[in-house]
């Protein structure tokens, strides 16, 4: 069936994100003023593609002989990476100067990045979901190091690499079983027939590969080992991408896999690989992370339990969980990237003021910083009513749905292990005083975002329901 | 059911003069007293007309007001009152304005802060006991420990971070349990009645139903995080901390109302969502609250810091309170609730007193005073009708509570010994005993101290301000206390009735 104008048309906003890229490329070189241009025209570039995204919300269509799904659960993603990438792109104007690391690379490979995880939500066939991972991944992994001078941003960079080439190895060998086995790539015939497959050994080792590749990407114990050094070493606002939008991207793909569970019965042997994963990283997550003491490392490891939050969606497998998942992320990237934004303010030049030390007594240098970590933190650990204690609610309602009630408690129990580290922050910020002097640079960028980022966290909070209605409306 | 949205703008009476007293300039420091003080005092006629609007005759909930919220969850904004609730909401309004006024001298570092903080944990407490909705009834019971954590972690005393940070997790850790029995109890709706559901009432008609095995776990999921708040002996470590570190008007919070909380939760939620659970671990749980009131007067009589001995004291106070609540008669279910009003008013008071000496000297060890009976008459004078009011002195209302408490709990059926009501008396006697020797070795005999003679004044109008209008409802109660127990009865009925009717399966 060949492509016609409506098929072109309803993938509007990502052919506006590639043509943006291509123009951003063509501004690169041909300006020396560029720099001045792309962060704004990149931000406008999302802001409207998320636009676009959330008002086609309900004109779901798949394109291109099954290959791509647009609007539903794509759109609903497509608006959260647009959103999330334009917060970090007015994030990092000021702070790329004092990270010396000023190029017009930098939204150039956001650009592409994005890209990457809008084919990644919206691909209905394995292969697409490997071009799409593979676009994103390559750009973080040259995001991670973009200033080439700094030794810790290379050692990310490589170790980044590496692994994530590692678990690309693994996803790889997983879809070769997959088509070996069933002879197809396309997601809905292999979700549909999934339990007649399942009797073949070789198609279930090919599906634990794939999964076991993307658990590297979502950050989740036992394939954690990369996210402390990466989120540390990275340009903090590359990490706030990498943590929201990027794991977003990556639980796009299990969500649909997991379309499997929902609708057709999968084996029980997921949902107990979902189960473990989910247990393991909350505590682990909340247990290391109570011991670090610099804020990017204390992040990563609250962004390992994150991911054992969510995972507790995907082993429960049913719509109510899988809309709990999709609002979580939403909540969490809003409440990351704010944290990282008020990181990056702080934040000197050569890796300095990233220690939690760094934040005692913010509240006498900026009390509107102070106000927001706090805010962040406060989200973060889930109290009510802010967006991340939603998010945590609808996971457990799904889980205890399930029948999944232990998982829950010791989804709890961890959520009680890791109030310490985020209420740690706040006990820097607002009880102790400040032990080195510096100053709070103000940029209107990152205030901004942080600003907006505070906005969304207290709106999904309290009107949750905004959302989770969307949500439930396209998870059919 | 009567409704009205009166409450609702008693809830958003705080809410919004919270977020109006940030607009203020840190340093309008006196602009920003008078504006909690008039803010808080204003929630306070606010409540008084929503008292007004209350039927004392009605058994059930009032003034009730309701919007959905959150659809998908099934979870309603929806606020009401029975008797008990009703004169708990009033005890914190009217408490409220009094601590503000005791913060005049006492708070000098970012006062904006502290003020919007004590608006926000009004609100919060307001909540706490006007909500309907479990749901509803969680999100404030979390909301309200940030300004908590705030009060005592940045106008606290040396230890003030390990404390707040104690008081935060201890209590976040019953919460949550709590959440997850929330939520089971929401899934679990929907196979009996067909949709999810929070709501209070409905719930109360799936709660019974729930499998005897299962019914334990939710209970005690329920029992552990209102426990901790009380705090039931063995859970009560947080509490002296908190107490000892938070600055007077955080105690007087504290002890006034949160606590409360924990007690409220018990006779809101687990007897009536589990009554079969509450009878067959009633007895268990009254030894607790018994060891608790033995324990805390014990630990009390030995304490050397006039806070810590009011902290532990309330643990004394506070088992008197739990074991009436599980006594499950009409004159101990009564009489908890009245004690719970006088424990708020008679520890609050000695809070207040023990902090007006600390501001003057700032210091609180017993032995650094002796013999100030002479130098602040007046000072010492409040303090002997602080005590004998939370000794429990006839004619005052600590006595109205006790008695009633130790009446119900004699002649029990569901505790089934005479036993508990004898232990429990032994604590009235210790009470005398800690809090009689504390004011004998602080005010009598002859000046111990010669720093006490320049640094010692006595009370100045505006404290004593504070403290007459504790003192009237400490009379009131003593002499009238009809007045109170009209207001609870038919809600107390109302609660032992849902108890009752399944406590024939059990007794089998």
């Amino acid at each position: 069936m060949p492509a016609n104008n409506f098929e072109y048309y309803l993938l509007m906003p990502y052919i506006v994100i590639g043509v943006g890229i291509i123009l951003s490329v063509i501004l690169e070189i041909s300006s020396k003023k560029s720099k001045e241009y792309l962060p704004w025209f990149s931000a406008m570039l999302f802001v409207g593609t998320a636009i676009y995204s959330i008002l086609n919300v309900n004109q779901s269509f798949v394109l291109f002989s099954g290959m791509l799904e647009v609007g539903g659960k794509s759109a609903i993603f497509n608006t959260l990476f647009n959103l999330s990438a334009a917060l970090i792109v007015i994030s990092s104007i000021d702070y790329l100067k004092k990270y010396e690391a000023n190029f017009g690379e930098y939204y150039i490979l956001i650009q592409s990045s994005v890209l990457g995880m809008m084919v990644m939500a919206s691909a209905r066939d394995i292969f697409m979901v490997f071009m799409g991972l593979e676009l994103m991944s390559i750009c973080f992994y040259v995001l991670a190091g973009i200033n080439r001078k700094k030794a810790s941003a290379n050692e990310a960079s490589l170790k980044y690499f590496l692994l994530g080439a590692f678990a690309t190895g693994f996803i790889v060998y997983g879809i070769a079983l997959i088509y070996g086995t069933t002879g197809t790539t396309s997601i809905q015939n292999l979700v549909e027939n999934f339990v007649g497959y399942s009797s073949n050994i070789l198609f279930v080792l090919g599906m634990i590969l794939f999964f076991i590749g993307f658990s590297f990407k979502i950050a989740t114990v036992p394939f954690h080992m990369w996210v402390p050094d990466v989120y540390q070493g990275s340009a903090t606002t590359v990490t706030g991408l990498m943590s929201t939008a990027g794991k977003a991207a990556a639980f796009s793909v299990f969500i649909i896999m997991l379309n499997a569970v929902v609708s057709y019965g999968a084996p029980h042997f997921f949902k107990s690989y979902f189960a473990v994963i989910a247990a393991l990283s909350m505590v682990i997550g909340s247990i290391i992370a109570i011991s670090q003491d610099n804020m990017k490392r204390m992040l990563a490891y609250s962004s390992i339990s994150h991911a054992g939050y969510m995972a507790i969606g995907l082993a429960a497998g049913n719509k109510f969980s899988i809309a709990g998942i999709i609002f979580y992320l939403a909540a969490y990237a809003f409440m990351n990237i704010g944290a990282f934004s008020v990181i990056s303010i702080v934040e000197g030049k050569d890796d300095s003021r990233i220690g939690i030390k760094s934040f005692a007594g913010l509240q006498s240098k900026s009390p509107f910083l102070a106000a927001m970590i706090s805010l962040f933190m406060f989200a973060l650990a889930g109290i009510p009513p802010l967006a991340g204690f939603f998010g945590k609610y609808y996971v457990f309602f799904g889980a205890i749905q399930a029948d999944l009630t232990w998982l829950a408690i010791v989804g709890v129990l961890s959520s009680v292990i890791s109030v310490y580290f985020y209420i740690r922050v706040v006990v820097y910020v607002y009880f102790k005083n400040s032990e080195e002097e510096f100053e709070i640079e103000s940029s209107v960028g990152t205030y901004t975002a942080i600003i907006v980022s505070a906005a969304l966290v207290l709106i999904l909070g309290f009107f949750p329901d905004i959302l989770l209605g969307i949500i439930t409306s396209s998870i059919k | 059911m009567i409704t009205s949205e009166i409450l609702t703008y008693l809830l958003l009476t705080p809410i919004i003069t919270s977020v109006l007293v940030l607009f203020f300039k840190n340093d309008q420091v006196k602009l920003i007293r008078w504006f909690g003080f008039g803010s808080s005092l204003f929630a306070f006629v606010v409540s008084l007309i929503a008292y007004k609007q209350f039927d004392q005759t009605n058994p059930l909930f009032q003034l009730t007001h309701h919007v959905v919220w959150i659809k998908s969850l099934n979870v309603s904004y929806s606020v009401g009152v029975d008797g008990i609730s009703m004169l708990l909401i009033l005890l914190t309004t009217f408490l409220t304005p009094l601590t503000f006024l005791s913060t005049w001298k006492a708070i000098e570092k970012n006062v904006r802060m502290f003020t919007f903080s004590m608006l926000f944990l009004e609100a919060g407490m307001l909540g706490v006991f006007m909500s309907l909705d479990v749901f509803l009834f969680y999100i404030f019971w979390e909301a309200m420990l940030i300004p908590m954590y705030f009060i005592i972690g940045i106008w606290g005393g040396e230890r003030r971070i390990y404390a707040s940070v104690k008081f935060f997790i201890f209590t976040m850790f019953g919460s949550l349990l709590m959440l997850v029995a929330i939520i089971w109890l929401a899934v679990y709706s929907a196979s009996i009645t067909g949709f999810f559901t929070t709501n209070l009432i409905d719930l109360y008609k799936v709660g019974p139903t729930v499998p005897h095995q299962i019914q334990a776990w939710m209970f005690g999921a329920f029992f552990l995080s209102f426990a901790i708040k009380v705090p039931l002996f063995p859970l009560h470590t947080w509490l002296p901390d908190a107490h000892v570190e938070a600055p007077t008007a955080g105690s007087v919070i504290l002890a006034g109302v949160l606590l409360k909380m924990g007690t409220y939760g018990l006779l809101r939620f687990c007897l009536p969502l589990f009554p079969q659970s509450a009878i067959e671990y009633a007895p268990i749980i009254s030894v607790f609250a018994v060891i608790g009131i033995i324990y805390g007067a014990l630990v009390s009589m030995v304490q050397t810091d006039m806070k810590k001995l009011v902290a532990y004291s309330s643990v004394s106070h506070l088992g008197f309170v739990v074991l009436g609540i599980f006594a499950m008669t009409i004159e101990s279910v009564q009489g908890a609730v009245i004690q719970m009003i006088n424990h708020g008013l008679s520890t609050g008071a000695l809070f207040l007193l023990v902090g007006i000496a600390y501001e003057r000297t700032h210091r609180r060890d017993i032995a650094f005073y002796g013999g100030i009976a002479k130098l602040v008459p007046v000072y010492s004078t409040f303090l002997m009708i602080a005590i004998l009011s939370s000794v429990g002195l006839p004619g005052l209302n600590g006595f109205i509570g006790e008695f009633l408490i130790l009446l119900g709990t004699y002649k029990s059926s569901v505790l089934g010994s005479a036993w508990f009501s004898v232990f429990a008396a032994s604590g009235v006697i210790f009470a005398a005993v800690y809090l009689l020797w504390m004011y004998q070795r602080v005010v009598f005999g002859k000046v111990t101290n010669h720093e006490l003679e320049h640094e010692l004044t006595d009370m100045n109008t505006r404290e004593i301000l504070i403290l007459i209008p504790i003192f009237v409802f400490v009379l009131w109660i003593g002499i009238y206390p009809s007045t109170f127990l009209k207001m609870t009865e038919l809600s107390v009925q109302t609660v032992l009735q849902q108890v009752s009717a399944y406590s024939v399966n059990i007794i089998k």
